[in-house]
């Protein structure tokens, strides 16, 4: 029986051979299952002689066709494919900004690519489609063949071949001390090299290397226990964005996030409470002589955090974060925050706040707006710039030339009229809507707002003035809760040590028979390997080799 | 460390020009080996192109490390660095496969690889040294772009294996013959060819699920999620399931053979596209080539 040597071939393992195919041709020539005990042993007889298919045997055949070894290949190369398209648009999860101006500036194929899911890619229909199907093939490819290991993990190396002549390694050995003698030393030396050894008679059956395959389940287990660490665990994780002002502190809780995405059984009570305080923020540039260009060196923000049990100091960098109240807070971001202060026509403070500026360049040319809605006889809106080092261009215009506070300046364009905030919807405190809105100060009027640091402007009409009153920095940070850690992290672990462990075991076969022809009694070798091993026969060449020498 | 700089910059020109005597060299032994009919045997130019490429990647080292000290860092903080050092592990990869297994037949193609990879790198990619902007500063710079290196001079000497292994099965089909392929004598039979070039893409396959695995845990303490499908993510992902599918075929009938080697080179071209086009032309997170 010339299929007995890979008789428990079936699969995914790169060191077997086909998963059970679909087309019959393949079904008639494979031997996947026809060990005794085998599941489905019958199913090649079924395929091939009954093309008239049943509800349950159609859904058997699609069954077959799925978990086969080619629709595997098939989808993997589909799922490699399917990736490409989110690595050439922009995508909401990482990118969202580049949607929205996807959008402005392509209004006719933003529809097209909305209508396919192409922003969404790796959350898309289509895509969870191919790596679902993948899973479910590798599950059912991984069942039947978990039983199988778990079989003849508990078995005897199977019976010896009749033949020896297919056998990679086939060799026969004199033994002068006789076939007893021969044997013993047979097998000591296979139990040595740590084979699993039975003897029958003047036969030995001996196989190594079951961890091959024991490895390589481990992997493919691990690999669906990812994406079900993901599947489950990610719903009650969270994550949220916020700036902190020097001076300032962030506490715990929904309403002080600037954008918060809950997951689908977030629990409000589930954020702890704490403080996180920024005491100062300090970067550190430096002059590419080169390129002209100023560099971020270092970003260090100290900070004071306060939870149950008590106060302690921190420092919160980039690649350093901060472990707090069961979350994790990354510094991501940073820019100035002047303080601005706005006094009525009679110099009572109607406003007086750190106002973050977004940065837009290298230098930190930033953006910012300062809203006023009370206190004023008109509700007061200002656009403005800052530049941390302010230097005039040939055209008149100001840019920053330096990352560092030099000569900070804020520029405002001041307008007054309707804000737009009644309207209940939480508007956007970077944006202001001009529209319904009277610019009264700033470019192209006679009034300019042009502030260096303590300066302050009138504004017309008896409205009241502006002041740039301190300079501040501020942090953005993220943070995040992710209950997925921990199942992806241990099942990554169980993926790469099985992966390892399956890649660096050979699976090898070796019988022994022990004749005796009319030269003399002999042993007769036979060794087949269940992978790519061209190391087979210098190792059962030893192998030999030191059952002679034991019998000397 | 300037001058440092300076001179590891001369010892890659050094070293380029030492390499394309090599690649020359490896080129007449082919041309002359296809030429007689007892060609078969290796020639005595073979002998010269190895000791020339020793030579070469003895200055390629030197290179790679001045350019270390000059940045006080590992030399693989931007495209040019990466390229010099990935090309210097390809050399290192081929050389040391012959502690293991003869396999000079593919010198020319991997000293030519080398040649035309480090020429590019240098003349498009060069940026003076500069200091680590602070979201590349962690020792996971080290151990992430480390195993990424020795994996792509892994999957390079195994797309090497991978088209001598095309040809040669065309030539013992009968698909292209006469003297313009008459070098192929050279190689080993097209079986062993594709046992090689498996056995060199499974060891790329595991460093590659180190740099993908090392890449999650660094991006989780660097922008806070261990995986975004940022488009370098999205990337290193293709080619690690396209090495995954390629491991696959050399287990399905009738992907065996010639299939799996297209598909090998395919990742492989993934990997060259992901180190090149990505790098300078798609939005992401990774803006480290320093251009």
């Amino acid at each position: 029986m010339v299929s007995r040597s890979s008789s428990d071939e079936s699969g995914i393992d790169i060191s077997a051979g086909d998963r059970v195919a679909g087309q019959p041709a393949d079904l008639a020539a494979d031997n996947t299952f026809d060990e005794p005990g085998a599941p489905h042993k019958d199913r090649n007889r079924g395929a091939v002689l009954n093309p008239k298919l049943g509800l349950v045997g159609t859904g058997r055949f699609v069954w077959r066709l799925l978990t086969s070894m080619r629709t595997a290949l098939v989808l993997l190369v589909m799922l490699a494919v399917a990736a490409i398209p989110g690595s050439l648009v922009p995508q909401r999860s990482s990118d969202p900004n580049g949607v929205v101006q996807f959008k402005a500036n392509n209004p006719e194929l933003f529809d097209i690519y909305e209508s396919f899911k192409l922003f969404d890619t790796y959350s898309s229909p289509w895509f969870s489609a191919i790596y679902l199907l993948l899973f479910v093939s590798l599950i059912g490819c991984i069942l039947p063949r978990i039983a199988h290991h778990w079989r003849v993990l508990r078995q005897d190396p199977p019976a010896a071949p009749k033949s020896f002549a297919r056998l990679e390694v086939n060799t026969d050995v004199p033994a002068p001390d006789g076939l007893e003698v021969a044997l013993t030393a047979a097998e000591l030396a296979l139990r040595r090299s740590r084979y699993r050894v039975v003897r029958e008679g003047n036969t030995l059956r001996a196989e190594r290397g079951y961890l091959r395959e024991t490895g390589n389940l481990v992997f493919h287990v691990a690999l669906v226990g990812i994406l079900f660490s993901v599947g489950f665990a990610s719903g009650f994780g969270w994550s949220g964005q916020r700036i902190i002002v020097e001076g300032q502190a962030f506490t715990n809780q929904l309403s002080s996030y600037e954008t918060f995405n809950p997951g689908r059984f977030f629990d409000e009570q589930g954020l702890e409470p704490y403080a996180v305080q920024l005491n100062s923020f300090v970067p550190e540039y430096k002059l590419d002589l080169v390129k002209n260009s100023w560099m971020p060196i270092d970003f260090t923000a100290d900070v004071t955090v306060t939870d149950e049990t008590g106060s302690r100091d921190a420092v919160l960098k980039v690649n350093d974060p901060l472990t707090v109240g069961g979350s994790t807070m990354y510094l991501l971001g940073n820019g100035f925050a002047p303080v601005i202060t706005v006094r009525d026509g009679d110099g009572n403070v109607v406003f007086s706040q750190p106002v973050s500026f977004l940065s837009q360049d290298a230098n930190l040319t930033s953006v910012g707006v300062v809203k006023v809605p009370d206190g004023l006889t008109e509700q007061l809106g200002m656009k403005g710039f800052f530049y941390p080092t302010a230097t005039k261009l040939d055209s008149g215009a100001l840019t920053s030339s330096n990352p560092n506070p030099d000569k900070p300046t804020v520029t405002f364009n001041v307008y007054t009229g309707d804000l737009g905030l009644g309207g209940g919807a939480a508007a956007n405190v970077f944006e202001l809507n001009t529209d319904d809105m009277k610019q009264i100060a700033g470019n192209h009027t006679d009034v300019k707002v042009v502030l260096g640091l303590g300066d302050s402007v009138t504004l017309p009409g008896g409205l009241g003035s502006v002041e740039f009153t301190e300079l501040r920095r501020f942090i953005g940070v993220d943070i995040r809760h992710d209950p997925t850690q921990l199942g992806v992290g241990l099942a990554t672990a169980f993926a790469i040590g099985g992966l390892l462990i399956s890649f660096g075991t050979r699976r090898r076969r070796v019988w022994v028979v022990g004749k005796s022809l009319a030269k003399g009694e002999i042993l007769r070798w036979g060794a087949q390997s269940r992978s790519e091993d061209p190391g087979l026969v210098g190792s059962v060449d030893r192998i030999i080799e030191a059952a002679a020498t034991r019998v000397r | 460390m300037t001058e440092l700089a300076a001179i590891s910059l001369l010892a890659t020109y050094s070293t380029m020009a030492v390499y394309t005597l090599s690649f020359i060299l490896f080129a007449v032994d082919l041309a002359l080996r296809s030429d007689s009919d007892a060609g078969v045997l290796p020639t005595r130019w073979l002998r010269s192109a190895m000791a020339l490429l020793v030579l070469g990647w003895a200055l390629h080292g030197f290179a790679t490390i001045t350019r270390g000290l000059a940045a006080s860092r590992v030399p693989w903080a931007n495209m040019f660095e990466f390229g010099l050092t990935a090309t210097f592990v390809l050399v290192g990869v081929f050389l040391g496969l012959q502690l293991w297994r003869d396999v000079r037949f593919v010198g020319a193609f991997v000293s030519g690889f080398a040649l035309l990879a480090l020429g590019i790198v240098t003349v498009n990619f060069y940026v003076d040294v500069v200091p680590l902007p602070p979201a590349l500063q962690s020792y996971w710079l080290v151990i992430h772009v480390c195993v990424a290196v020795l994996g792509t001079g892994f999957f390079a000497s195994a797309a090497a294996l991978s088209m001598a292994q095309i040809f040669q099965e065309l030539r013992e089909e009968g698909k292209v013959q006469g003297r313009n392929w008459a070098f192929l004598r050279a190689f080993p039979a097209a079986t062993m060819l594709e046992s090689l070039a498996y056995r060199i893409n499974v060891v790329g396959f595991v460093l590659w699920t180190f740099t993908l695995v090392a890449g999650a845990i660094w991006a989780e303490r660097a922008w806070g999620r261990y995986w975004g499908w940022d488009t370098k993510e999205v990337w290193t992902f293709i080619i690690w399931i396209l090495f995954a599918a390629y491991i696959h075929s050399r287990a399905t009938r009738g992907w065996r053979g010639r299939s799996a080697a297209i598909l090998s080179l395919v990742a492989f071209s993934a990997v060259i596209f992901n180190y090149s086009i990505v790098n300078m032309f798609f939005k992401g997170l990774h803006v480290y080539s320093g251009l």
